[in-house]
């Protein structure tokens, strides 16, 4: 096999074990005694469980137990008072009820089935307590989180914004997203003992579920063994330990065997989290040459009345543009409803799709290109924080995306392009993310064969970690691939961070580079060369040499503090091109061409996979996606996938990535800046642009539907 | 799921029998929708009359049409060269819905029988007049937005979410029906009925009918047809607006009309009074536009349904064109 180097097309390394069932998820170790558990959601929205009929449940064939919070063992993390409490909800714990679909029993037997049927026959008496579902009619309610954080922010003077010779002020909603990755969530834990536990879980990062187990538990942290080697798709959803991943482990000892809890597809819609119905208003003035005079963005957010979640759905409009004068606000809305989590682009791309279709909406008064637009307004250096760039090639994604979509094709004037019964239109959305760099672990281990291990506590929900941490140790270790083997998702390997932010790459891809780096150095020294030598290393006549069974090293790895003197993000513009049948409002995203600037790209093929998937998620948030609540019952009315419409293959037409594949000199060794977010957002932008480009409709609240077409149609008249 | 009895029969006459013995009793054939419906104890069945082994598969030529077996599937269907050459509408619209893996498990016979989507019908906690007689209707002032502008009643406002059904009943098919009082046939748009004060009864099917083929007459429109399905996603989505069209077009006028439209009504509904006006008038948009607005006439919408005034008949016109278009 080749050597390949950082920046080289490689396919998975764990392609093969993936296709051919190889690849282990949480929810496929069959172990001995496995019992199986079914959660039990509450028909009501708020209120208090005053009875639990579990007779018929309990007396059903191969029930082993019905917990409820009558019966439930203690979970110390949940008292007042503990060390380390556990945050959110408190399942088991007590009658409460502040969501529909709140568990309020878990069914425990030999069989799923057992347990699923026993399931339905819990009966439940509640006392039904008012309750508020209904964000549009709450906005009122919204409020400043707690903490320093979220306080608005004020550059300049933003009233400046009124007498602006342009201007814009516009109001866009999206509603709640579900992640619904393919893999349900599902966690199998068993006890040895009173204080030593092991959990299958699907995790984004095992040593955080190890932590949270441990603390809800009251157990050292190293009694707490997390696996979740194999991940289906998390897109954020697996972020955090939730309230049935303790539930799980409460069961296995409550009945002293292992036991497996897996939510079912519609339980997926209600306690695993979600993108927030958010609401933003939008103000931009400007001059008539396109400069920025002012930028207003004030967003309310959904959140829960048990745990309170937020994120940074303002911050892209402090630094993206250069603008004297910005003002933004956050609120948050508590509600009847299960808790928010991070998704995918997480608060920016909320923020980036209004942002970025105001700016649009500016670009035709002005009668400016929308691009041109942009560049009147590039800034090269942060507005916000007053701080260079550490690398910013934004305006390269621009040209590039503009010859790849056919941008000169583009009517100035909406509507006026048609092929054939349809009406074609082009747009762009632009996007950013803080690229980071967290502290991280890895250790690489030589065996006598010459072929090396390297580990690290990282996890790979999907984007191809493995692959990536192996492209690197290649490239400097000078070793084909297939004589490295990565090794992730256990929280018994070096520590690492949660999978998150788009961070995995730069926190442990850096690990890896130094460990190997460092190796390298060291087995110089043993071989009496000098510790700068670029000889190639004959790995597997090393150890017979040097007569050791093994060779090993474990390294720390962190940034210094001269990234603090920079400003660090991954920067993004997506071109759309649509057709949109006038008639019907039946839409054909013909193209998506995804440019990005997210420094060095370490491995071209599984970057570009990421991107098309990460496109397909905007394209679902522009088109497609949609949670909808019954508010007169505080119900989902399409909690299934036959009802909240993910895009399918007949949506997807072409998708491509291009990168500007240039090392960022400040973030890490290897220059990486991060994609998983910015694949997603500027993409529902990107939609909304083409289809008023196309249709001469401006549609603000997602997602974009025929229907929507059409109103808006009639009113053009 | 509940617990229930599992019966497999070779004989339709042993299935019809079995059918009426005292409990709740169904057929089973492809199972896509009966078995979901199962899962979530909406149907709860005391007894499940498996009958895939009867010999119900075959499409085959009749002195003037086609014969479909009620257990041919809706891929055999849609994919089968005499279907495709003289009914090619029936295979636009089976292919419209669902996905392939599911219209390959898909029968005839249980694709009519499939039951409506609407989210309160699935919903076994909250009111619904279909699910359970008299609790009341809670699409009416909820969650409308898939419901239904032609036929409703108070007690209910679901639609009939079947693509082939439209098709169907726009080619003017005839339904075989066999039961324990014996054989009897019924023209295709008489199988579905309107809610009224029973939504709860889908179909005019009499206790223990077992459906036992669907006959399409004599091909009239082998070439100017259309089926038109508006939805949210370009496939494997409900209909919001679906339309049938099918044209016979002899020296520029327009001989015979057949429109049927789906996702308005309880049952696949056809534009009568369109095709009327149709009949001897030329191929045109201007004929087109009328013919979509006559066939509005008397629609209702509720608070999230009131686009369909306009897409209904947009996806009447956008079905006349493309099959006025087809050379």
């Amino acid at each position: 096999m080749k050597k390949v180097v950082i920046g080289e097309s490689v396919s998975r390394v764990d392609g093969r074990l993936k296709v051919t069932g190889g690849a282990h998820y949480s929810g496929e170790y069959p172990l001995p005694n496995l019992a199986y558990g079914v959660l039990v959601p509450a028909s009501v929205t708020s209120g208090t469980i005053v009875d639990i009929d579990s007779k018929a449940a309990a007396g059903s064939p191969g029930v082993r137990a019905v917990i409820t919070h009558f019966n439930a063992p203690r979970v110390p993390g949940y008292q007042a008072g503990a060390a380390k409490p556990v945050r959110g909800l408190k399942l088991f714990a007590d009658n409460k009820i502040y969501f529909n679909g709140q568990p309020i029993a878990l069914v425990v037997a030999d069989t799923f089935e057992q347990a699923t049927f026993a399931a339905g026959l819990i009966k439940a008496k509640y006392n039904r307590e008012s309750f508020a579902t209904d964000f549009r009619s709450n906005l009122e309610k919204g409020v400043t989180p707690q903490g320093g954080r979220y306080k608005d922010y004020a550059r300049g003077d933003a009233s400046l914004l009124d007498n602006a010779p342009v201007k814009i002020k516009q109001e866009y909603s999206l509603p709640s997203e579900m992640h619904n990755p393919m893999e349900l969530h599902v966690t199998t834990a068993w006890w040895d003992g009173d204080d030593r536990v092991t959990l299958y879980t699907k995790s984004q990062g095992v040593i955080s579920s190890q932590r949270s187990i441990a603390a809800a538990f009251d157990i050292p942290e190293k009694n707490v063994q997390i696996n979740s080697r194999f991940v289906g798709g998390a897109f954020g959803s697996s972020l955090r330990t939730w309230p049935h991943e303790v539930a799980a482990v409460q069961a296995a000892k409550m009945l002293k065997r292992p036991v497996k809890l897996t939510l079912t597809r519609e339980q997926m819609f209600t306690l695993v989290g979600y993108r927030p119905l958010t609401i933003q208003k939008i103000g931009l003035g400007a001059n008539t040459d396109g400069s920025l005079i002012a930028i207003t963005h004030e967003s309310v957010s959904q959140s829960a009345v048990y745990e309170e979640f937020t994120e940074n759905s303002v911050n892209i409009s402090r630094f993206l543009y250069a603008s004297p004068n910005v003002m933004t606000r956050y609120k948050i809305v508590p509600l009847n409803v299960g808790v928010p989590t991070p998704m995918r682009g997480p608060g920016e791309a909320t923020g980036a799709f209004a942002l970025e279709c105001a700016l649009d909406e500016l670009s035709y008064v002005l009668k400016m290109d929308p691009i041109a637009l942009r560049l009147k307004n590039y800034t090269e250096s942060d507005p916000e924080r007053n701080l260079p760039w550490s690398s910013k090639h934004l305006k390269e994604c621009y040209e590039v995306g503009m010859e790849k979509i056919g941008w000169s094709n583009r009517p100035a004037v909406p509507r006026s392009l048609k092929d054939g019964e349809w009406l074609v239109g082009y747009g762009v959305g632009c996007g950013a993310f803080g690229a980071y760099r967290g502290k991280a672990n890895a250790k690489i281990k030589l065996l006598p064969d010459g072929t090396v291990i390297i580990q690290s506590a990282t996890s790979d929900i999907g984007p191809g970690t493995g692959t990536a941490m192996t492209v690197i140790a290649a490239d400097i270790l000078g070793l084909p691939t297939d004589k490295i083997t990565f090794e992730l998702g256990d929280s018994s390997l070096p520590v690492a961070p949660t999978q998150g932010g788009s961070a995995t790459v730069s926190s442990v891809g850096s690990a890896v580079h130094d460990v190997c780096t460092a190796f390298k150095k060291k087995i110089y020294g043993l071989t009496g060369k000098p510790e700068d030598s670029t000889e190639a290393i004959a790995w597997s006549e090393l150890l017979p040499k040097l007569n050791l069974p093994y060779l090993e090293l474990s390294q720390e790895s962190q940034g210094n503090d001269t990234a603090k003197n920079y400003s660090m993000y991954s920067f993004s513009a997506h071109f759309a091109k649509v057709y949109v049948h006038p008639l019907t409002g039946m839409m054909q995203v013909k193209q998506i061409f995804a440019t990005v600037d997210a420094g060095k790209i370490v491995s071209h093929k599984t970057a570009a996979s990421q991107m098309i998937g990460g496109a397909v998620g905007g394209l679902g948030m522009a088109m497609t996606e949609e949670a909808v609540i019954d508010d007169r019952y505080g119900r989902l009315v399409n909690g299934n996938f036959a009802d909240y419409h993910v895009p399918v293959n007949a949506d997807v037409q072409q998708i491509d990535a291009y990168f500007t594949d240039k090392p960022d000199p400040i973030i890490n060794p290897v220059g990486t800046k991060g994609i998983g977010e910015i694949s997603l957002i500027g993409v529902a932008p990107a939609l909304a642009n083409a289809i008023y480009n196309a249709t001469g409709v401006r549609i603000r609240d997602l997602p974009i539907t025929p229907d929507k077409i059409l109103e808006g149609e009639e009113k053009l008249g | 799921m509940n617990q229930f009895e599992y019966i497999r029969t070779t004989d339709s006459k042993a299935a019809i029998k079995a059918m009426t013995k005292t409990g709740e009793a169904q057929f089973l054939a492809g199972g896509t929708n009966l078995v979901d419906l199962m899962k979530m104890r909406i149907v709860v069945p005391d007894r499940l009359i498996d009958i895939n082994p009867l010999p119900l598969r075959d499409i085959e030529k009749t002195l003037t049409g086609l014969r479909i077996g009620a257990l041919a599937s809706n891929s055999e269907v849609a994919e089968h060269p005499l279907v495709k050459k003289n009914y090619p509408l029936l295979s636009l619209a089976i292919n419209a819905g669902a996905s392939a893996q599911l219209r390959n498990m898909a029968t005839t016979g249980g694709n009519m029988m499939q039951r409506t989507r609407c989210p309160y019908f699935f919903d076994v906690t909250l009111p619904c007049n279909k699910r359970s007689p008299g609790s009341g209707c809670s699409a009416l002032e909820g969650y409308n937005r898939m419901h239904a502008i032609f036929g409703a009643s108070t007690a209910c406002i679901a639609v009939n979410p079947s693509d082939m059904s439209v098709g169907m009943a726009t080619l003017d098919a005839v339904v075989h029906v066999s039961g324990p009082k014996g054989d009897r046939s019924m023209k295709f748009t008489d199988f579905h009925r309107l809610p009224g004060n029973e939504p709860q009864k889908d179909n005019n099917l009499l206790p223990g009918e077992l459906i036992i083929a669907v006959d399409l007459p004599a091909s009239r429109y082998p070439q100017n047809v259309a089926y038109v399905k508006v939805r949210d996603r370009n496939s494997y989505a409900f209909a919001l607006i679906s339309v049938a069209a099918a044209l016979d077009i002899r020296d520029g006028i327009i001989h015979t009309a057949s429109l049927g439209m789906g996702g308005v009504a309880h049952k696949p509904w056809r534009l009568t009074a369109a095709e009327a006006f149709l009949a001897g008038k030329k191929p045109v948009d201007e004929n087109f536009r009328k013919a979509a607005a006559i066939s509005m006439e008397g629609a209702k919408a509720y608070v999230l349904n009131k686009f369909k005034l306009t897409m209904a008949p947009n996806a009447i016109r956008a079905a006349l064109q493309q099959a006025a278009a087809k050379a």
